[in-house]
């Protein structure tokens, strides 16, 4: 073990994933020397290839290329009063690691937030009486516009060959798509996955009575895509191996088959596996990063000097190499000051699953994104202000996979014996589900910061959150489990079973939800409640860049991967385009 | 996380290779599904690598209780769902967790896993619990109770009724190893038989999963038609 210090970079970029692969190749393609640092192994196409991700032990339950929690573990709890307590296994979220990130292994569902979803504090302060909404609610606005976030939201749509049908094209709504989104500058790059049966079923249903359903918008293409940066993307064969699976047939827009392919042939781009960066190293002044430095797989320590530093691991990753670097002051939830760790929220999930004793779902057969949701359900496009509630969210039917370990059955089911396994030969396949996915306000108890007693496998402490539901959260759950009763009727399936949160529900670590965990290194207009300027700068450190589902303020019904592109791709130009000339603070605080 | 040495799948195979002659059986005529099975190793013939002689008796007779032979579809032993869990425990199960002290043994079950073990010494300590407590209850090794008083004892294993303080464990209940040993079970029924489970993926068969086929195009928008095609297997095995 020993120090070494590496040649010296224009850009060092930590961690390759999405946001870590854009980067790279827009800075890359301005001409500058990046450097991309991944803690994980190196993933490439080959290791994909038809049958080995079909195999749903190894990626599906024993997490294949997802982080262990024995080197990516958080600390829970659920208020500031608990003792928080370490994510030994995976329940809740699942994030990923290596070459690729969670954009290897994501599902594909690339939806954009609507333009309320942008504003939402303006939204709240013109809908809601004062004093109406939860106590400790600090929601705020993007600092951005509609028009100056949708250049970068179509330019990710068709990196990611987006498939499926427009809603509002320049103001225009289309039938067929959904009425609620914003105002597109270009439809859709390509058109919509094949339906399964649960999705006309479903569709059939929301549209009688009365709600807007739309395919659910697709980043496993539907035909053969070549996007802005040359790749190719083959057209999808509905494997049913998404979801925690890297694609077997080049067919889900990821960094490797959307961005990687081009920007491995640049020369003045490289990348290190094994690369765990620890710190970002400030000069003495505090005002501006010297580089970061990172353990390597041999054990030893390498500085790698860098004249800009991009932190494009997830968020978590994110939020805690701030804290642990000195960037920024880290949020004290008593005082209010301090702004690193701020505005932590997570999103929530529930529905019903209807068994069908005479329909076939065939759900092997199936693209990860594939399913039909609608809006209608969302911030300004129903009555939140009188059930006192804010926030919305999308009620969908997918399919994502229809592999067997977990398979739904009807209640009542026995657990184990003759009966489990009969059970499991009656209805396999024989069910659907209708599923909600819900915004989740930032509150002031909610946040991350280091904590006090676990460390990781490098001595460093863990990143501690401290999340639970709270009534406006769980109040919206209650009425949603209406609508998605009143489909489910409807529907009229042989039995059905519920999956809601209850008033006095407490976060439960141990049941999937979904890995789009937010906020923590908010984007906003003051260094006094954010992190980040509109182009991810920090307030404090101006050659540091943020990107990731940490700027949220909080998080939305939508899917976070098209906002975070979108941001991605607006932060890479205003470093192209002004801090490159000038380096310094891009907004004056 | 495969079969845990390369050379025992290969011994499977040379044994069950030499031992076709012997049942006077050829390879021709046999259906690929069929001849993978026969391939597959023998759960009688089977040497457990993790599990003690004796422990091996009790999950054997636990998984054919969990997933029994009678009734429609086939059953954990016929499908060397046993095989399965003992290759797991081999292997580096459990190496993913989380182990750093301290640990809050009593905290809320909502924030999960807080227990100071790995899988396989659960298992092992679990086992040697319920045993003496089927000793001490019925006089008698539980493999060796009859299938109601087998059901009767696992039911109380998974409810935490078995008190493993009586047998020197201050730390773990019954439960977390039933949810385990459920858990093992359901996933060596269902994984893909390269793992050793789903022997002839009779498993999939039953509930008409074409395993590692994985490509529909043609398929997709059919809906409400069977799919007739039997399933393949990452080995390339069909049924």
């Amino acid at each position: 073990m020993s120090n070494i210090t590496n040649d010296e970079v224009d850009v060092v970029v930590v961690g390759l994933g999405w946001t870590g692969s854009l980067m790279s190749i827009e800075l890359a393609q301005a001409g500058l020397k990046v450097r991309a640092l991944e803690r994980g192994e190196d993933r490439n196409n080959a290791d994909f290839t038809y049958p080995k991700p079909a195999d749903q032990y190894a990626y599906g339950v024993r997490n294949k290329i997802m982080v262990t929690p024995k080197d990516g573990a958080l600390t829970v709890r659920h208020s500031m009063r608990d003792t928080a307590l370490p994510t030994r296994q995976w329940g809740a979220f699942v994030p990923g690691t290596g070459v690729g990130g969670s954009g290897l292994h994501w599902t594909g569902v690339l939806i954009r937030p609507t333009p309320t979803d942008i504003k939402l504090k303006t939204y709240a302060d013109q809908a809601y009486t004062r004093g109406q909404l939860e106590e400790g609610m600090q929601i705020g606005d993007y600092p951005f516009t509609w028009e100056e976030i949708e250049p970068y939201l179509d330019k990710f749509d068709k990196i990611c060959g987006l498939s499926g049908n427009t809603g509002n094209l320049q103001g225009r709504i289309i039938e067929g798509g959904d009425p609620f989104e914003g105002p597109r500058s270009s439809p859709f790059p390509l058109p919509a996955l094949k339906d399964t049966l649960n999705n006309t079923m479903f569709a059939d249903a929301a549209r009688k009575l009365g709600y807007h359903p739309f395919p659910n918008p697709s980043a496993n293409v539907s035909q053969a895509w070549k996007n802005p940066y040359g790749n190719q993307i083959a057209p999808c064969n509905y494997c049913g191996y998404c979801s925690k699976y890297p694609c077997l047939n080049y067919s889900k827009a990821s960094p490797q088959t959307a961005v990687l392919d081009s920007l491995k042939r640049m020369e003045n781009f490289s990348y290190r596996t094994n690369a765990n960066v620890l710190r970002v190293d400030l000069h003495a002044d505090g005002k501006t990063a010297k580089g970061v430095t990172y353990a390597d797989a041999q054990g030893n320590e390498v500085f790698q000097p860098a004249k800009i530093v991009v932190l494009a691991g997830f968020q978590f990753v994110n939020v805690r190499l701030m804290l642990l670097s000195g960037i920024g002051k880290p949020y004290d939830p008593l005082t209010g000051k301090g702004t690193i760790g701020r505005n932590y929220a997570f999103l929530s999930v529930g529905g019903n699953t209807l068994f069908f004793k005479d329909k076939q779902f065939n759900p092997f057969a199936t693209a990860g994104a594939t399913g039909q949701m609608f809006n209608d359900i969302s911030p300004g496009n129903f009555d939140g202000p009188s059930l006192g509630v804010i926030g919305g969210a999308k009620i969908h039917s997918s399919q994502a996979t229809g592999t067997p370990i977990g398979t739904a059955l009807p209640a009542g089911t026995p657990e184990w014996g003759q009966g489990w396994k009969e059970s499991m030969n009656d209805w396999y396949g024989h069910s659907m589900k209708i599923s909600i996915s819900t915004g989740c306000m930032s509150y002031r108890e909610h946040y991350v910061d280091l904590d006090p007693t676990y460390k990781d496998p490098w001595g460093q402490p863990l990143l501690r959150i401290t999340f639970d539901w709270r009534q406006n959260e769980l109040k919206l759950q209650q009425y949603l489990r209406g609508i998605v009763r009143d489909i489910t009727k409807e529907l009229g399936p042989d039995s059905f079973s519920e999956s809601f949160l209850s008033m006095d529900s407490h976060w439960d670590i141990t049941k999937y939800v979904s890995t789009h965990n937010v906020g923590g290194a908010i984007m906003g207009d003051s260094p006094e409640t954010s992190a980040l300027n509109r182009y991810l700068q920090s307030w404090d450190v101006h050659n540091v860049f943020v990107p990731g589902g940490n700027a949220f303020p909080q998080n939305f019904q939508a899917n976070p991967t098209a906002l975070i592109g979108a941001l991605t791709l607006f932060s890479a130009q205003a470093i192209k385009e002004q801090y490159l000339k000038n380096p310094g603070p891009l907004v004056q605080a | 996380m495969l079969l845990s040495k390369q050379t025992s799948r290969r011994k499977f195979l040379l044994s069950s290779l030499i031992a076709l002659p012997a049942l006077g059986v050829t390879m021709k005529g046999l259906s690929a599904a069929v001849a993978a099975e026969m391939i597959a190793p023998s759960l009688e013939a089977y040497t457990p690598t993790f599990f003690s002689p004796a422990e091996w008796t009790f999950i054997m007779s636990a998984c054919d209780r969990l997933i029994p032979g009678e009734g429609r579809g086939p059953g954990a032993l016929e499908t060397n769902v046993p095989i399965f869990i003992d290759q797991q425990l081999a292997s580096d199960l459990g190496s993913e967790i989380y182990l750093e002290g301290p640990f809050d043994v009593n905290a809320p079950a909502t924030l999960g896993y807080q227990l100071p073990f790995l899988p396989q010494q659960i298992y092992r300590k679990s086992i040697a619990a319920i045993e003496a407590w089927c000793q001490d209850t019925h006089r008698q090794r539980f493999a060796l109770l009859d299938p109601a008083a087998q059901d009767d004892v696992l039911k109380k294993v998974q409810a935490g009724e078995v008190n493993f303080t009586a047998y020197g464990e201050d730390i773990l209940t019954s439960k977390p190893f039933f949810s385990e040993l459920l858990n093992h079970t359901r996933q060596g029924y269902l994984a893909d038989p390269i793992y050793g489970g789903n022997k002839g993926m009779k498993a999939w068969i039953a509930i008409g999963f074409p395993g590692a086929r994985a490509s529909y195009l043609e398929w997709v928008a059919q809906h409400n038609v069977q799919y007739p095609l039997g399933p393949v297997s990452l080995s390339g095995d069909r049924g």
